[in-house]
């Protein structure tokens, strides 16, 4: 059994006054013990919705509709009272904010920061904690973590600050930890340093990372299965192997042709996908890339494209993948 | 950052609601919003009450008419009747009359004062602002030197500043509409700085400026048009302020001495004599005060929450 | 922390030095100059040609000036002329009632406004937080010394439950240390001395608290809102973290900032109203005394009165200021 199995997942927001959106629609995807997986897409398209869902963090009231199911080991997170969903968050399943300066109280000590889900979940509390509190900052590769533990985070970099929002991340031990963009607001050299943390971390302890990102490079080097959205639906699951090797959905296709490469001839102008993900079509009418696509044909419009598996652990909704173009 | 420069700041923050484009979008939105129809219909009514009323009146407000039937040892006032619908004053003079007389003088009080600040402020504010904005050291210097003076009025409490106005210019109405206006001068001083100092900083500006174009034409014709907005949000709620503070002022007799023209903090003012006797002479006032007030500040605080970006989804 | 105070001392000393200024300007601005402001209508020749002297109204500006600063250095304010006693005196006489009543309002308008401001936050659009929102405009509209005599005829002479008027039940036989009434029970024991100046506290405190509990309310509530769609509350969330502490450590300890920025801006209203609600429940404390004074043009009064409020305005706000920087770790290094 996959310790995250959600399946057929959508939120609408449908604010009052203005045509609803589905933000996310029936989006399926496992996450297995240990493993390290990747939801990637365009800004947009729905892969934050989808985390903040499965913890239950997206606003409550009548504007914003969650179905579907999100079980963590066979429990339902979806359908958790308030206070059961609390025990679960921040122990079994943690997450990473992409901006660690917003992310963390401006002010509140990084210390009590840290400590504070020591004390709620592991029942750790004064010297005990901060003891702890100086491990987990010096395990996350912040020196002197005694002093640090009094300073407040604008008296850290932006890469410490992410380095203390992963530490808050592992400090219960969770099964599971969200990273949701975790890099995009560091300095690109300081991404690959904490990328290398993050998954030396979940290598060591056995946890399993979902990685939500933009970046297929960051992918590539991380993960070992990948969800692709556009427009809030999953449009292919592959392992690492099988995407990079034989991308079938021609938006993924259209992703990889953008990583730019050593390799191409130099003056070589980058393939980009034309459009944007806002050109999109209603699911129910056909697949929400056929605008954008190149492939796109009138079967693509005829009705929402069904799952192919093309291999073990490889699907896509494409009705014309491996056409030519 | 000077202790006193607090309120500054939360004046200058409610400045960066700027733009004139804003408007129209903040009319639609203005139209469904039930506080902004109930706060446009009392203001509506009132000014209609103030511009008329006063040809309409039963009786002259000025005649004590019914002096004879009134005996103050016995506490005996003719209450209301066909001929005095409420009733007559502590001098025999019609009630109802003064009232909508009143009306006229409350808001010509509260319309003088807030324009009075508003000239004032603006005029400081727009010079401040265009030079922190537009002037160089030079302008940066003068603007400093202007703000530390308005800080220092905002320092002293409301109240006390209309004393010592009224403390150097005698009792009058006159008095009471200066000294309230004075009261409002440095938030409509910052308010306006602040928003123009916000545009300064735009890029239309920066062409503006790159293309050579005067820079007291920029400050015109720019700055000054786009950071209205607040301003005006700021003139509707200080009229609601500004008709209260003037019955509070009146109330403790630094009002208008000649108490012949009837003006609602005046009468409030008189009738506290007779609270126990006839309370009713203070609630007409008062009651005309907190719906006229409540009217302003429906219309004001409605205009700024739909002119506020942060609000509007 | 100390030199961040030390640093706002030194700031005030050029509003003080403004302030003073315009304090020594206004008596010269007076109709009959300060001669007669000081001294009143009941000035003999004699007098005046003396008080002329003392001020120095002979001299230079600057001299003139040197010695207003040396009088307020040694906090001679003068005589009142109605009561000719010095101003210090009568001020400290009456100075603990209105604290009293201040610090009674401000605990009132405190201890209400920031739940009432947290609820209406928490949830937008409910009954509670229409009503709070609406209350809140209404408070500002209505005319503090009208809510006094409704509170005042209601509460006391229809209802009969609180006393209408005064500090105290002049029955008691109260023994008065400190001025402070209610202090002064609880130091002689004298309960109940000190339960009757609480409850005579009850209607002018209501009174008094009416617009900075309006201000407070909606202050908290907009703050509120806005600390809610941070994104450290959402990390806080997300670490599955109590209500309580959820509530206290990352949203209302954000949220206070500007919430005792207002607390400090209310000082002068809070006055202001003082000077209206004592006026009312002839509450035996400096804003009574003030409205006397106008009244009667008693000018020294009225200069050491501006001179004052402005004093305890900058403290009150120096003291905010230091709270700021206990709450926001970022002011302090700035």
């Amino acid at each position: 059994m996959p310790l995250l199995d959600v399946s057929d997942l959508a939120v609408t927001f449908a604010p009052r006054g203005r045509p609803a959106v589905n933000a996310v629609d029936g989006v399926s995807f496992q996450v297995n013990a240990g493993e390290v997986v990747g939801l990637v897409g365009e800004s947009g398209s729905g892969k934050s919705v989808t985390a903040m869902a499965i913890l239950g963090l997206l606003p409550k009231g009548k504007e914003v509709q969650v179905t579907g199911r999100a079980s963590l080991d066979g429990t339902d997170l979806l359908s958790l009272d308030r206070r059961r969903l609390r025990d679960v968050r921040g122990r079994d399943v943690a997450m990473v904010f992409q901006d660690p300066l917003s992310s963390l109280n401006p002010v509140v000590p990084i210390g009590t920061q840290v400590t504070e889900v020591l004390t709620r979940h592991r029942g750790l509390s004064g010297s005990a904690a901060r003891k702890e509190a100086a491990d987990l900052l010096e395990r996350v590769g912040i020196p002197d973590p005694t002093r640090r533990l009094r300073d407040y985070p604008h008296q850290l970099s932006g890469g410490m600050r992410q380095r203390v929002l992963i530490a808050i991340a592992v400090a219960c031990r969770p099964r599971l930890i969200i990273a949701d963009e975790p890099t995009t607001a560091l300095d690109v050299t300081i991404q690959a340093q904490i990328l290398d943390l993050l998954s030396g971390l979940v290598k060591d302890s056995g946890t399993s990372l979902l990685l939500i990102t933009h970046d297929l490079g960051v992918v590539a080097g991380l993960c070992d299965t990948v969800n692709v959205f556009y427009a809030g639906r999953l449009v292919e699951t592959a392992k690492r192997r099988q995407l990079f090797g034989a991308p079938q959905h021609p938006y993924t296709l259209g992703l990889i042709g953008s990583i730019p490469r050593l390799d191409t001839p130099r003056g070589d102008r980058l393939a980009a996908i034309p459009g944007s993900v806002r050109d999109v079509l209603p699911w129910p009418t056909g697949c929400a890339f056929a605008p954008r696509c190149a492939l796109s044909a009138d079967e693509c419009v005829a009705g929402p494209p069904a799952l192919h598996v093309v291999d073990e652990g490889h699907t896509h909704r494409c009705v014309r993948a491996g056409a030519p173009s | 950052m000077s202790v006193l420069t607090r309120k500054a700041d939360r004046i200058d923050r409610l400045a960066d609601q700027h733009g004139l484009s804003l408007w129209q979008e903040a009319l639609r939105r203005l139209r469904r919003s039930p506080p902004a129809i109930i706060g446009a219909v009392i203001v509506v009514l009132f000014v209609v009450i103030a511009l008329v009323g006063p040809l309409l009146v039963p009786h002259d407000p000025l005649s004590q008419a019914w002096r004879g039937e009134i005996s103050e040892a016995r506490g005996a006032f003719p209450g209301p009747r066909a001929e005095n619908w409420l009733g007559v004053d502590h001098l025999g003079r019609d009630e109802f009359s003064r009232l909508i007389v009143g009306a006229r003088q409350t808001l010509i009080v509260g319309v003088v004062s807030t324009l009075l600040g508003l000239a004032v402020g603006v005029l400081i504010g727009g010079i401040a602002g265009a030079a922190a904005g537009l002037g160089g050291r030079a302008g940066r210097f003068l603007d400093s030197f202007i703000m530390r003076i308005i800080d220092m009025l905002l320092a002293v409490p409301s109240l006390l500043l209309a004393v010592s106005v009224a403390a150097v210019l005698g009792q009058s109405l006159a008095t009471v509409m200066i000294a309230i206006g004075l009261v409002s001068v440095p938030i409509f001083a910052r308010l306006l700085r602040g928003a123009m100092l916000a545009q300064a900083e735009s890029e239309y500006v920066t062409a503006a400026v790159a293309l050579g174009v005067p820079q007291w034409k920029i400050a015109w014709s720019h700055l000054l048009p786009n950071s209205v907005g607040p301003v005006i949000v700021q003139a509707t709620l200080t009229l609601a302020t500004a008709i209260i503070e003037a019955a509070a002022l009146s109330f403790l007799g630094l009002g208008n001495a000649d108490a012949a023209i009837p003006e609602w903090g005046v009468m409030l003012a008189d009738a506290q004599r007779y609270l126990s006797v006839r309370p009713e002479w203070a609630i007409y006032p008062s009651v005309g005060i907190i719906v006229i007030a409540l009217g302003f500040t429906l219309l004001g605080e409605s205009m700024r929450e739909a002119l506020d970006p942060k609000l509007r989804r | 922390m100390g030199r961040f105070i030390a640093r706002r001392l030194m700031q005030l000393v050029p509003t003080l030095f403004g302030l003073s200024i315009l304090l020594f300007i206004w008596p010269r601005q007076l109709p009959g100059g300060p001669e007669t402001a000081l001294l009143g209508d009941r000035g003999t020749p004699e007098q005046l040609v003396l008080i002329r002297q003392s001020l120095g109204l002979d001299e230079p500006l600057i001299v003139q000036y040197g010695k207003f600063l040396e009088r307020l250095a040694r906090f001679d304010l003068g005589t009142s002329i109605s009561t000719r006693r010095p101003v210090l005196t009568e001020f400290a006489d009456r100075f603990p009632a209105t604290v009293e009543l201040t610090v009674t309002a401000m605990i009132i308008a405190i201890g209400l406004g920031i739940p009432l401001g947290y609820l209406a936050a928490r949830h937008r659009g409910s009954i509670l937080d229409q009503l709070s929102v609406g209350w809140s405009l209404l408070g500002v509209c209505v005319p503090i010394f009208f809510l006094g005599y409704v509170l005042k005829a209601v509460g006391a002479e229809n209802l009969g439950w609180f006393p209408s008027t005064g500090r105290q039940d002049p029955t008691i036989d109260a023994t008065h240390v400190t001025g402070f009434y209610v202090l002064d029970g609880l130091l002689t024991q004298e309960w109940d001395a000190s339960l009757d100046a609480l409850w005579h506290l009850v209607l002018p405190g209501l009174t008094l608290a009416s617009i900075p509990l309006a201000a407070i309310v909606r202050i908290t509530r907009a703050s509120v809102i806005e600390v809610l769609g941070t994104e450290h509350v959402r990390t806080a969330e997300a670490k599955g973290l109590t209500d309580a502490v959820l509530r206290r450590r990352h949203v209302l300890r954000n949220a206070m900032l500007p919430v005792s920025t207002t607390i400090g801006l209310m000082t002068g209203t809070l006055l202001s109203g003082a000077v209206l609600t004592e006026t009312v429940f002839a509450f035996a404390g400096i804003g009574a005394f003030l409205a006397q004074a106008i009244s009667e043009l008693d000018y020294p009064v009225l200069m050491g009165f501006i001179l004052f409020i402005a004093l305890i305005y900058v403290l009150v706000n120096l003291v905010v200021d230091v709270s700021y920087g206990l709450i926001d770790p970022r002011i302090r290094v700035r």
